[in-house]
């Protein structure tokens, strides 16, 4: 992400003598929008097909029906436990992904000019402020807790059948990836309102 | 025709742990359930006969909160199963087993994690010894002591549906709902898994409401039939009473 990001600025930075520059944009890119949104994007493509497949696979076999007549609350095991983990995890998981990224665009920048590692993260960070990386981080939990919610209401709701298990992990993951944008959407406005863009 | 053959069992010794009354229950324009009442008393097996569609299942699911029936009264250990809470609903729940047609074992756990999962969800103190000790008890009842560390879907059909009996059985119920015990069995394993309801009955004092329309099963383990047919309760009474109709609507079940 960081890379390509990086390789496909730089083209424009150049044509205006501002190469210099190329950190702090990629950066700020990543940070603010690319690392959570693409973040999010792959963990509703892994996390909403498995969790719809999973539980619907659970629904067809009647597990979750053997849950319920043995006074096991299906939606406590199975619904609560997984909407809280992606709540959670999708923060940290966009940590993780924006310092990868970021170590990339380092990579990019390297290509063709030397940066050292130093040099080029503390242009990096010198120029994200807290509103940068707060709401950004804040808006990974809503994509996460959307995630959880949409892949667990589709598995619990697919129809009977192999056919509504596979249809169950497809619609979760269109359904949570246009949600996330739905909620980016909504992040930017309030982020905008709260005069922190 | 609503048929009532009058059962030659004690009846009126014992109290009833189930009575559904006036059941009804309907799914877009077929009617499932229609005016559907019956008793279950203490210790007895009682078989729900019916023809595949005959909305046997969907009888059993309404009994265990599973569906909602449209109207009816639903009183099972005295309670009414409908104006039951949530927490209350599941309190009754670990009173119940329930056998179910596909065996219904969690695919992601061991034979030892399928038996102990309720255990550990409704006897929270419950020690690793007692627990240990209940679940080898029921492997032991169905004979199946070394899968315990085995996957379901490393079991026969025959074998998976006798575990689906012990998780059944792990919480020690007043009742147990067997939906289809024999479906999908050949006649000697049918015939075992028979026994096997009868074993558990005169064990455990269990009372059982066993749903089939496999004759040599129904022939095994059956106190008192009741047969199902266009959503009533078109007849009853126990498996001698009902081969010697001359109803033309029961005789085919007894070919």
């Amino acid at each position: 992400m960081g890379l390509v990001l990086t390789m496909q600025l730089r083209p424009s930075l150049v044509l205006y003598g501002v190469e210099s520059q190329l950190p702090v944009m990629v950066g700020i890119a990543i940070v603010r929008e690319i690392g959570p949104v693409i973040t999010a994007l792959i963990f509703a493509g892994k996390i909403a097909s498995s969790m719809g497949a999973e539980l619907g696979s659970m629904k067809v076999t009647e597990q979750i029906d053997a849950m319920e007549v043995s006074g096991i609350n299906p939606f406590r095991y199975l619904v609560y436990i997984r909407i809280l983990a992606s709540t959670l995890m999708l923060p940290i998981l966009t940590i993780l992904g924006d310092a990868i990224s970021l170590f990339g665009a380092y990579i990019g920048v390297n290509i063709n000019s030397v940066t050292s590692l130093n040099l080029f993260f503390t242009q990096v960070f010198r120029n994200l402020s807290m509103g940068d990386v707060v709401p950004a981080l804040i808006k990974t939990f809503f994509f996460g807790f959307a995630v959880g919610l949409i892949g667990c209401y589709k598995g619990f709701n697919s129809n009977k059948g192999t056919r509504g298990v596979g249809s169950a992990a497809n619609s979760a993951v269109v359904l949570s990836s246009v949600l996330i944008f739905v909620i980016d959407l909504l992040a930017v406005q309030i982020t905008d309102l709260l005069g922190l863009n | 025709m609503e048929t009532a053959l009058k059962s030659g069992t004690n009846q009126s010794k014992e109290s009833p742990v189930i009575v559904i009354e006036h059941l009804y229950k309907q799914f877009g324009d077929n009617i499932v359930l229609s005016d559907f009442s019956l008793s279950l008393r203490k210790e007895e097996n009682l078989v729900v006969l019916g023809k595949s569609g005959s909305g046997k299942s969907v009888l059993v699911k309404c009994v265990v909160g599973l569906i909602r029936p449209d109207r009816g009264s639903i009183r099972i250990l005295g309670k009414d199963l409908l104006g039951l809470e949530e927490d209350e609903l599941n309190e009754l729940r670990t009173k119940l087993g329930f056998l179910f047609q596909s065996n219904a074992l969690y695919d992601s756990m061991t034979i030892r994690e399928n038996l102990e999962f309720p255990l550990l969800k409704h006897q929270v103190k419950i020690s690793e010894a007692e627990m240990e000790a209940r679940v080898m008890e029921v492997l032991e009842n169905v004979g199946l002591e070394h899968t315990i560390d085995m996957m379901p879907s490393e079991l026969s059909g025959g074998m998976a549906k006798r575990i689906a009996l012990a998780r059944a059985m792990i919480l020690r119920p007043d009742i147990i709902f067997y939906d289809e015990p024999t479906s999908g069995l050949d006649p000697v394993t049918s015939r075992e898994i028979a026994s096997l309801i009868l074993e558990m009955k005169e064990k455990y004092h269990i009372s059982s409401i066993i749903i089939s329309h496999d004759m040599a099963c129904v022939k095994i383990t059956a106190d008192r039939i009741v047969l199902l047919l266009e959503g009533k309760c078109y007849a009853q009474g126990t498996y001698a009473e009902l081969e010697q109709s001359k109803d033309e609507k029961i005789r085919q079940f007894f070919k």
